[in-house]
């Protein structure tokens, strides 16, 4: 459980830690939370020459909203979206994500750019994400720019951002009038990366009708999934139990597991269908105003 | 004033103080100066020839001493050492490795973080070789003979029986039901949350060797040490062994791990202290394991549910080295006492042990050796055949269970239980937790297509190993003892063989000594572990301690008072029959004023003694048991199943527990509420299995599944007493009582909620996909 | 290379100089020799290495020292004020919370820092807090009745309520 060594860089400034990546290049890794990479170097299934630290880069961790969009800094931890009254209050999507991320002393450490950037596919994040259509702030060498979330899952712990880019915003749009959304996530116990987790996002409007609806699903394949074919399945529909059915059918068809120590594939495929039932039925009770 | 509690009172912890404050002294926590690390290499392959073992690159990193390999420690006779089975196991290959994760070579560094960089680039070149995983396929022809060592070339172990095979058979034929189930109990660890290690401090100018190590049992350590190592002038009277604090043993802290022996090998020839301290993934992956047995358990009963006999075959993967720590003439543990809390008149068990290519050990997971299984293996067919006649399975074990009259009751399989009252424990348990209205609950939730279970587990316990006419562990016998001694101020300084691991000893051997004496338990220091002062015991595992070395105390104790008597009649200027003894002082009969505290008579026997006697008031007792006791329990568990995930949520468990006079109902509580989330941890949770390769699946915390406070139900305890007719304080011992009681109690929860579906077994642990499996199987869905 | 580093710990500032890769649990165990923080896995699950970091609970075996330079820590041994225990160690003491002591420290320190931030829980955010630190001993119905019994001496005494950070 000793890791490999390595050269340690504190920068101060987001440039001054890109300019570190651009040096060191592979062989430098960027330390957040670190509760993904230690891990990692414990084993020496990760030894990087090189790891840049952003923890004292100051401004990097917030939880605000502005006109558009909840806009969060990279270094937050999943602790403090957690606790954030202004996350559970208008964001139960993120908030249901929030509490069951690993455990409560892992979310004190690891952080929502970290883990984004980590492109896990057993990562919480990338699911709920892709439900709530965010957008990726990258800051690189040529200064920032917005990364949509649908492109920024490209492989297993593959992300789109450049090796000398850093994650330093995801902004999440503004609720709807009648949105609603929720995460639910099914683990072989407290900590553990789920056996399958769906993260849903919808809005009803004046007739109960679904207009905008986003289903993530997580630790389901190579990457965090958007289940666009569920999503098309319930846009502009009354989310009914026909409806709700139809939805998860098509989000475990659009799933791809692998089968492992926590299960068969074709049992975390059916866990999408009985999940995203739930979430859906979770949503949109929360959607018209109750739980 | 200080007082003297005694038996029965929740007396807070005299250990606590140093816990709470993280001042206690675990392994790790020793730091000597001049002191090396050491490191373990360990083997990729399950089954491999090692054609070279290149330590260049290592010894290159300054800091790193030394690697050392099976051939250096063969040049002293130390490459392979004797199990407690009377096996043999390698301390470090020659030119072969048994199992992933077997110790290789180790590295010797002056920095713990250095000999971890040598382990990472010490090269081994291996030729792998034909894995054999399944105990099953080990016994074909043809298979890989793993133990070339061995004078047999068979993977066949052993085979063990008992029982009367002929009547059974035939009671089985003239059977009007029978009922069939195989049971396979997977691998599982233990998992103290401190793994285990040492540190060896061999004293070059002495010749004296100190090794501070986890382990439950210093002395027998010690003893085989000397055994062991003699050859190479380690003589007993100068070996110190100390177990310091220990965080929790559980029996993974009793077998001698490979680590232990290269770490003394190290410093007897560095002539510096060694510390090796494992982390949590060689513990899984190397440590010894438990359970891992494949059972065919059968039953035959007569129509109207009354139990006739039991048969049992099981085939015991033993991993590459027959490495269990039983006592000696009990290959399978006390699997015998699989006739549980049952009259049978007709029973045989057989067992054969087995290698793999898989890590040795088999009892160590609180499991009062192979109780666990024989307790499991009964409960569940018990609950098959219960449910097979339409008998609600209360019932069905009250019908079967043995007489509160039938005590002491010899089982079928050789036994003689000391004492029972199984039907009270049941009944106290139905009635807590409202067992009627359960069952109504459950037929209506049925009717709705809602899935609720409700599991019993009435198992009987067997501890306290043992008489010595029939226990021993390398010949050595299992009795233990007690060293009492008084000061002349009246405190008392009390040392006993055994070795908590968290058990409370320090609490509830003082108030043993409390209650025999009447000394306030603050006024009484116990010690253990350290085999320099502590007289000769067995250790603590297999649930023995308040057993044995509690009866030692109590003994010791009362050979004290009978000395007292002397004095204080001496003192009191009156005769011994004259004298009566109310806890704390003796007084005349009829004048209670003319009295002496045991503290007056303790300062009078270095003071003011009678002529003839000898000074001082001290006292050792080595208790050689007359029997085993029987400790027992009715577990009531109650389950909703999610038809959607399969998961399995426990509403509600209740635990009766009778463990016969309790010496501190606080910590046999604890005891309890740990030993249920080790009993639920493998029935819901744990596993440890192997691919064909030999490759572990679940070698980490990770995946090897331990219960936190979410998991845990909030456990509902009861008891009855039913007291051991020979044990002094007639005490029966707790500690594992719960981990043997609960997989049962929960599995038959899971199978009674499906049974309607015709769901008859489903191996532990089960997990949401076994359970979302037996579902879809029959059709059921969200 | 190795690197300056200076960590108040339990309100005493320490500087050493260390390997960047010297895990945090190491530094305060082996080089501050306080080895009431204990090692029980190394996958980052078992809690039993859990201190405070500027008041918040978290694993330092997957911290290194050199995170931790300038900032503040609280380990077990801070847990007394003066030799008095705090209430957190009452608890567990008063309720049998712990059994071999080994992961005692990191779940105190857990029990602590929940406290602070709900001073009246419910048993289920206790177990939901504690839900990071394995236990193998106590079956943990122990360890909530301590936390409990902590929660309400410490909203019936407030001076009682904070150690050194």
């Amino acid at each position: 459980m000793i890791p490999d060594r390595f050269e340690y860089f504190v920068p101060k400034t987001v440039p001054e830690a890109v300019g570190l990546l651009q040096r060191y290049g592979p062989e430098a890794k960027l330390l957040a939370g670190g509760h993904s990479l230690i891990p990692l170097m414990k084993l020496r299934l990760a030894a990087p020459r090189y790891l840049v630290d952003l923890n004292r880069i100051p401004r990097l961790a917030y939880i605000e909203e502005d006109g558009a969009a909840l806009r969060i800094g990279a270094l937050t931890r999943h602790g403090d979206l957690e606790a954030s009254d202004l996350v559970r209050a208008r964001y139960p999507l993120l908030a249901d994500a929030a509490r069951v991320i690993a455990d409560p002393l892992v979310r004190n450490m690891g952080t929502i750019g970290g883990s984004l950037a980590h492109a896990d596919p057993a990562g919480d994040w990338g699911a709920v994400m892709l439900a709530a259509r965010a957008e990726i702030v990258a800051t690189g060498p040529r200064g920032a720019r917005t990364i949509p979330i649908d492109g920024f899952f490209v492989d297993t712990f593959t992300s789109a951002l450049e090796p000398d880019e850093i994650l330093t915003e995801i902004r999440v749009p503004k609720p709807q009038r009648g949105g609603g959304g929720a995460y639910l996530k099914l683990e072989r116990k407290v900590g553990d990366f789920a056996i399958a987790a769906v993260g849903v996002s919808l809005g009803l409007d004046g007739r109960g009708t679904c207009g905008e609806v986003g289903i993530g699903l997580c630790n389901v394949g190579p990457t965090s999934l958007r289940a666009k074919r569920a999503e098309g399945a319930l846009q502009g529909q009354k989310p009914d139990d026909a409806a709700i059915a139809r939805a998860a059918e098509a989000a475990a068809t659009e799933s791809d597991p692998v089968g492992d120590l926590r299960g068969p594939a074709e049992f975390k495929r059916d866990m999408v269908r009985v999940l995203t039932a739930r979430a859906l039925r979770l949503a949109v009770q929360r959607a018209k105003g109750g739980a | 004033m200080a007082v003297a509690h005694g038996m029965g009172h929740a007396v807070k912890r005299k250990e606590d103080a140093r816990f709470i404050r993280g001042k206690g002294t675990y392994i790790d926590d020793i730091k000597l100066p001049g002191m090396l690390y050491l490191d373990i290499v360990r083997s990729p392959y399950a089954h491999a020839k090692i054609k070279a073992i290149h330590p260049e690159k290592a010894l290159a990193i300054p800091g790193v001493l030394a690697v050392i390999t099976g051939k250096d420690l063969d040049k002293y006779g130390l490459a392979w050492m004797p199990t407690l089975m009377s096996d043999k196991q390698m301390v470090l290959p020659i030119d072969t490795v048994l199992y992933q994760a077997q110790e290789v070579a180790a590295v010797l560094a002056t920095e713990r973080y250095v000999a971890a960089d040598g382990v990472a680039v010490v090269e081994v070149d291996y030729e792998p070789l034909p894995v054999v995983v399944d105990p099953k396929k080990a016994l074909e022809p043809g298979a890989p003979i793993l133990r070339q060592d061995r004078e047999q070339k068979t993977n066949h172990i052993w085979h063990w029986e008992v029982g009367d095979r002929a009547a059974t058979d035939k009671a089985f034929r003239e059977a009007e039901v029978t009922v069939k189930q195989d049971m396979y109990i997977p691998r599982i660890h233990v998992c103290s949350i401190e793994t285990c290690g040492c540190v060896a401090k061999w004293d070059p100018v002495e010749g004296k060797l100190t090794l501070w190590m986890t382990t439950q049992a210093p002395h027998a350590i010690r003893t085989v040490v000397a055994l062991v190592a003699g050859h190479l002038g380690l003589a007993e009277h100068k070996i110190r062994v100390i177990s310091p604090d220990i965080g929790g043993g559980f029996g993974g802290k009793v077998p001698v791990y490979p680590g232990y022996v290269v770490a003394v090998a190290a410093s007897v020839l560095t002539g510096a202290p060694v510390k090796w301290i494992e982390d949590r993934m060689e513990n899984i992956q190397a440590d010894s394991f438990a359970r891992d047995y494949h059972i065919t358990a059968e039953l035959a009963a007569k129509k109207d549910g009354t139990l006739t006999a039991l048969r049992a075959k099981t085939i015991a993967d033993h991993g590459a080295f027959d490495a269990a720590a039983n006592p000696s003439k009990f290959p399978a543990g006390l699997f015998s006492i699989c006739t549980g809390s049952y009259d049978f008149k007709n029973a045989f068990a057989e067992v054969d042990g087995v290698y793999t290519n898989k890590p040795p050990g088999g009892i160590a997971y609180r499991c009062s050796f192979r109780v666990t299984e024989a307790s499991y293996m009964i409960e569940r067919i018990a609950d098959i055949v219960a449910h097979q006649l339409g008998m609600d399975p209360a019932d069905f074990r009250m019908k079967n269970f043995i007489k509160p009259e039938a005590f002491p009751y010899k089982s079928a399989l050789g036994w003689t239980y000391d004492s029972g009252n199984y039907q009270g424990a049941l009944k106290k348990a139905m009635d807590k937790i409202g067992y009627a209205a359960l069952r109504k609950e459950q037929a209506e939730k049925r009717k709705r297509g809602e899935l609720m279970g409700i599991g019993i587990s009435s198992f009987t316990e067997i501890v306290g190993a043992g008489p010595s006419h029939t226990f021993d562990i390398l010949g050595l016998k299992m009795f233990d003892s007690a060293e009492i001694r008084i000061h002349p101020t009246g405190k008392v300084v009390a040392r006993f063989g055994t070795k908590s691991q968290g058990q409370g000893h320090e609490t509830t051997y003082a108030q043993i000594i409390a209650h025999e004496l009447g000394i306030p338990e603050d006024d009484i220091a116990v010690e253990e572990g350290d085999t320099d002062t502590a007289p000769y015991g067995l250790g603590t595992y297999a649930s023995r301690s308040t057993p044995v070395a509690g009866a030692a105390g109590a003994m010791a104790a009362r050979k004290i008072r009978d000395k007292a008597k002397k004095i204080a009649a001496h003192l009191l200027e009156a005769r011994e029959d004259d004298l009566e003894w109310e806890r704390g002082k003796f007084f005349v009969k009829g004048s209670p004023d003319k009295a002496k505290t045991i503290q007056e008579i303790a300062f009078a026997s270095y003071t003011n003694y009678p002529q003839g006697l000898e000074p001082g008031l001290e006292a050792v007792s080595y208790y050689d048991p007359p029997n085993l006791t029987f400790p027992f329990g009715s577990y009531i568990c109650v389950v909703d199943i999610d038809k959607g995930t399969g998961e399995v949520k426990i509403r509600r468990f209740v635990a009766v527990d009778d463990c016969g006079n309790i010496i501190n109902p606080m910590i046999v509580e604890g005891q309890i509420h740990g030993g249920l989330t080790m009993g639920l941890a493998p029935a819901l949770y744990e596993e440890i299995n192997y691919d064909e390769d030999g490759n572990i699946q679940g070698g980490s915390f990770t995946d090897y599944l331990l219960p936190t406070a979410v998991e845990t139900p909030r456990w509902e305890t009861d008891k009855t007493t039913t007291p051991s007719p020979h044990h002094p304080l007639g005490a029966k011992a707790v500690g594992e009582s719960a981990t043997v009681g609960a997989p049962a109690a929960i599995a038959n929860a899971v199978v009674d909620a499906l049974w309607h579906l015709g769901v008859r077994h489903i191996d532990i642990p089960i997990t949401p996909w076994k359970v979302w499996k037996a579902l879809r199987e029959k059709g059921i869905t969200e | 290379m190795a690197q300056r580093i200076s960590v108040t710990v339990n309100g005493t500032t320490h500087e050493a100089e260390v390997e960047p890769r010297l895990l945090f649990v190491h530094f305060i165990r082996e080089v501050l020799g306080l080895t009431g923080t204990h090692i029980g896995c190394d996958t980052t699950n078992c809690g039993a290495c859990t201190v405070l970091l500027d008041g918040r609970p978290v694993k330092s075996c997957t911290i290194f020292a050199v995170q931790a330079d300038g900032r503040a820590v609280m380990t077990v041994e801070g847990l007394a004020r003066d030799g008095a225990l705090h209430p957190v160690q009452e608890g567990f003491h008063e309720k049998h919370g712990l059994q071999c002591g080994f992961c005692t420290p990191g779940m105190m320190m857990t029990a602590y820092a929940l406290l602070q931030r709900n001073a009246n829980p419910t048993e289920e955010e206790i177990r939901w807090g504690i839900s990071g630190n394995l236990c193998r001993c106590t079956g943990y119905v122990n360890i909530v009745e301590a936390v409990k019994y902590a929660a309400e001496k410490v909203r019936s005494q407030p001076a009682a309520a904070g150690g050194r950070s």
